[in-house]
């Protein structure tokens, strides 16, 4: 279970995180919502360890991971999807996915695992051998998962993978998603600007504005409360 | 004729050498957007350990050995002590630093050393080859050098294509915060980036210094003319290193035969000008691409 | 919070503090008078000191010509140049060409060197403008190189090894040789600093910084970014021609050997050691750059480090002074020793963080990012 409690994050003299307070439990998908700007990102950045917090805690399964690096947490089985996706364009989409595998697995397993992405994401292994900046944005977004899933993470962060995808490519991502929670027991979260598709796979979503949870609460709760999406979500 | 075909054996031979330490410059480049201004300097200091260990009666080639592990660890440590904590500085500290660095090691080189003249023999005769009845300016020597360097060429081409460290490497020169985030110790890699460079430059030193009198500053002249090399190529281009360092190594040795050699240095510098003027970038540099 | 003693505390770093005193507002009386005072103090210090340190004095003063363009250069316009000391040659070899071929007075040789030198800084700070960080510092360390060979090339008209002899000015009446030098020397060194506290307070001055600290919006407000950068380069330039001559009469013979990489990277170590960007910071650098050579021969003798340290010495505590300063001080070079003084001191019980101290400027605030764990 990943516990966020009492966080607080400043840029400087800029307060990106307030106070956030909540959970994400096993196997389950947790929605993080709300405008641009209102700390999202700085949220996700926090848990896997890109940027460093002011205040409160941060935990995974009881190990709290203000203080670890990076690449620390990345072993604690934290996988984060960056905004923007983060391909590394300069290199083939076979090197993508395996350099996800490096640090924990020997050669053989290592096969086996691409394999199964491969299996996954059937785009990326007719294009396993070309440079990833050939790649449409669906194509990419698929990358970009299937590179973090390669790791076989615990927890999932993913930073508006929607962006700049086409609804029908959009709901085939989410539908993925949500069958890997199920299935895999894997907890998401899901910084997603694109609310409607966000709240239709999970169970939990957190509404954040100007840094502060608004709301955290059951996701059909959430979507039925319209003054609430008026307000916070746009629409 | 013969002056221009000796000019030109000449450029290779030194274009080579000016690949190996623009190659080191790259790499560093490369990881961590810094020049190291004392590349020079740091294989001028193994160069030193080697003919220390070779007056000793060291048996040759495993002085030669522990010159490039000299360099090996020198990088590491100079990484590690001095450029990690600047990361996220303003970029003129590092490229003070290293000047300081350049001077501190010639310092260090000439009170340790000392300031007498030494010589550094060569691992192979010097004197030129004779193809039919004509001498070159081409000794085995050279060819040693050549060999030497297309050795480094072709292990830096394995390690980054075929090796998960290389893949690592490259992986944290292009995308160092998504490398982070899929697991790889980049500050590590950075490190091993640095060290691997100093053995490129370390290489070098051992290969100039029999060909040159031999003091504190024997380098300088190989680390200015491997920078102009380097940019010529692409600062991030390790095949610019090598096209760089050729086209330089020529271009001076014509310049130095034709127009005398106390004017080299001038051409450099107008290699460079135009270079800077022209296609900045340099021939080879990736233009730089979005990260979507 | 006041000292013991009840007096307002006074600041640390350069100038400032002096406003305590009820002095004139126009900056350039101001100038004016802080430039008549230290002729006056000059003028008695030099009457007491015997021909050997006035000659020291007189070094002092032409290094402290050459840090101060540096400094106007890399600290307040932001361009590294690590070539500094090649345009110190420029105008030395001027000078003794001059001398050496024609029999021009000494002032239009001294004049010639500034001019010279200023018109090299033109044809240098041009293509410089496009340049960058490390490339702009790699250009200009070739520049340094490359220039000084040229007289290597050309022997006959140059002088070759031995150089060319440069006589030292006659003075007017019974005056010391030695003395008048030195007092010319200073003059130069009171004039220039006076003229470049102008300029830095001038409008060229805020265009110099703009440029620094950020070229694209300096050239949103206006500002002709390149010719800014040209003429930092061209008066700093020419204050190393200047001090190239001066540096020529001190010595009296004018050769390659002078003027070697080691000065430019000297030079740069001695402005940063006295903080860039100030006016006061340059007569730390030169003095530390004239003496540092006695005091390496001192420490080496007195550890009885033979005599290979002793020649290297300096270089080892330059290149030192450039790695630690660039690593303890946080914000680059802008505040260089004297920031770091300054602060030391502030802790010292008695004498209190001074008022409205302007530590070295921030830098834009980033997210915290952890550096990788290794």
């Amino acid at each position: 279970m990943l516990d966020v409690d009492d966080l607080s994050v400043s840029y400087g003299a800029v307060k990106a995180l307030r106070g956030v307070t909540f959970q994400a439990q096993d196997g389950s998908v947790t929605a993080v919502l709300g405008a641009n700007g209102a700390g999202k990102t700085t949220l996700l950045r926090t848990v896997s360890g890109l940027v460093k917090q002011q205040s409160g805690t941060v935990s995974y399964d009881g190990v709290k991971l203000s203080g670890l690096s990076v690449e620390n947490i990345v072993r604690l089985g934290i996988s984060h999807v960056p905004e923007g996706r983060g391909v590394i364009e300069e290199l083939t989409v076979d090197e993508n996915l395996r350099l996800g595998t490096l640090w924990q697995f020997n050669r053989r397993q290592r096969k086996s695992v691409l394999d199964e992405i491969y299996e996954l994401f059937p785009p990326l292994a007719e294009r396993r051998s070309r440079m990833a900046s050939t790649l449409s944005g669906g194509e990419r977004q698929m990358l970009a998962i299937g590179r973090a899933l390669s790791s076989k993470p615990k927890l999932l962060l993913l930073d508006e993978p929607s962006l700049g995808l086409a609804p029908l490519v959009t709901a085939q991502i989410m539908a993925l998603v949500r069958r890997l929670a199920r299935e895999t027991r894997l907890t998401v979260v899901l910084v997603e600007q694109n609310v409607r598709s966000a709240l239709s796979i999970a169970e939990e979503a957190v509404v954040i504005n100007l840094g502060r949870v608004v709301v955290a609460d059951r996701a059909e709760t959430v979507a039925a409360d319209t003054q609430l999406r008026h307000h916070y979500l746009g629409f | 004729m013969s002056l221009f075909i000796n000019l030109s054996l000449n450029g290779i031979t030194n274009g080579m050498i000016f690949a190996a330490v623009a190659l080191g410059l790259v790499f560093i480049w490369r990881a961590t957007h810094i020049v190291n201004f004392g590349q020079g300097s740091m294989a001028m200091f193994t160069t030193y350990l080697a003919v220390t260990l070779l007056d000793r009666h060291l048996n040759y080639w495993l002085a030669f050995a522990a010159a490039l592990v000299a360099g090996l660890i020198m990088g590491a440590v100079i990484e590690t002590i001095l450029i990690r904590p600047l990361r996220g500085k303003p970029a003129l500290n590092p490229v003070i630093v290293t000047l300081g660095l350049f001077i501190l090691l010639e310092g260090m080189a000439g009170s340790i050393f000392g300031i007498g003249n030494r010589s550094f023999p060569p691992a192979f005769s010097q004197a030129g080859l004779t193809f039919g009845h004509t001498k070159v300016a081409f000794s085995h020597f050279d060819v040693f050098i050549l060999a030497a360097v297309v050795v480094l060429m072709l292990g830096t081409l394995a390690l980054f294509r075929a090796t998960s460290l290389g893949l690592r490497m490259r992986a944290a020169a292009f995308a160092p915060e998504v490398a982070r985030l899929l697991g790889v110790r980049v500050g590590r890699i950075l490190t091993l980036g640095w060290a691997l460079a100093a053995v490129a430059g370390s290489l070098a030193g051992l290969l100039v210094a029999p060909t040159v009198s031999f003091s504190p500053n024997f380098m300088d002249l190989v680390l200015v003319y491997a920078f102009t090399a380097a940019v010529l190529g692409g600062l991030d281009s390790p095949v610019g290193a090598l096209v760089g360092g050729l086209v330089t190594g020529l271009a001076l040795s014509y310049v130095g035969g034709y127009l005398g050699s106390s004017l080299e240095p001038l051409g450099a510098l107008a290699i460079l000008m135009v270079v800077l003027s022209a296609r900045p970038e340099g021939l080879f540099s990736r233009p730089e691409p979005r990260r979507v | 919070m006041p000292s013991p003693d009840g007096r307002t505390p006074t600041r640390l770093s350069g100038v400032p503090w002096l406003r305590w005193l009820r002095l004139p507002r126009q900056p350039l009386l101001r100038h004016l008078l802080f430039g008549a005072v230290a002729a006056v103090g000059f003028y008695l210090l030099t009457s007491s000191l015997s021909a050997f340190n006035n000659f020291r004095v007189g070094e002092i003063a032409l290094y402290v010509i050459a840090l101060a363009g540096l400094s106007l250069l890399t600290g307040t316009n932001g361009q590294i140049s690590l070539g500094q000391g090649a345009f110190m040659a420029v105008g030395a070899y001027t000078l003794g060409v001059l001398t050496t071929h024609t029999h021009w007075p000494m002032a239009v040789d001294v004049l010639a060197a500034i001019v010279l030198s200023g018109a090299l800084g033109v044809v240098v700070g041009i293509p410089a403008t496009r340049l960058k960080g490390p490339y702009l510092a790699g250009m200009t360390l070739i520049l340094a190189l490359a220039l000084p060979r040229i007289a290597d090339k050309y022997t006959a008209f140059f002088g070759g090894d031995q150089g060319l002899t440069v006589n030292a000015p006659t003075p007017p009446g019974t005056i010391d040789p030695q003395r008048w030098l030195t007092w010319i020397q200073l003059a130069g060194a009171i004039i220039v600093l006076i003229l470049l506290a102008n300029l830095t307070r001038s409008r060229f001055g805020r265009s110099f910084r703009a440029v620094r600290d950020d070229e694209i919006a300096a050239g949103l407000a206006g500002i002709h970014v390149a010719r800014t950068k040209v003429l930092a380069f061209t008066v700093a330039a020419s204050c190393a021609g200047l001090a190239g001559a001066f540096l020529g009469l001190s010595i009296g013979v004018v050769n390659t050997g002078e003027f070697s990489l080691t000065l430019s990277i000297y030079l740069l170590a001695g402005m940063v050691l006295g903080g860039a960007g100030t006016l006061v910071g340059p007569w730390w650098g030169a003095i530390v750059i004239v003496f540092m050579p006695g005091w390496s021969n001192s420490i080496a003798n007195s550890f009885s480090l033979g005599s290979a340290v002793a020649a290297n010495l300096s270089l080892v505590i330059f290149g030192l002074v450039l790695i630690v300063v660039m690593m303890a001080v946080p914000m680059g070079i802008q505040g260089g020793v004297s920031w770091l003084v300054g602060r030391a001191l502030s802790l010292v019980p008695g004498i209190g963080q001074p008022r409205g101290s302007r530590g070295p400027p921030d830098i834009a605030t980033t997210p915290d990012i952890t550096t990788g764990g290794g």
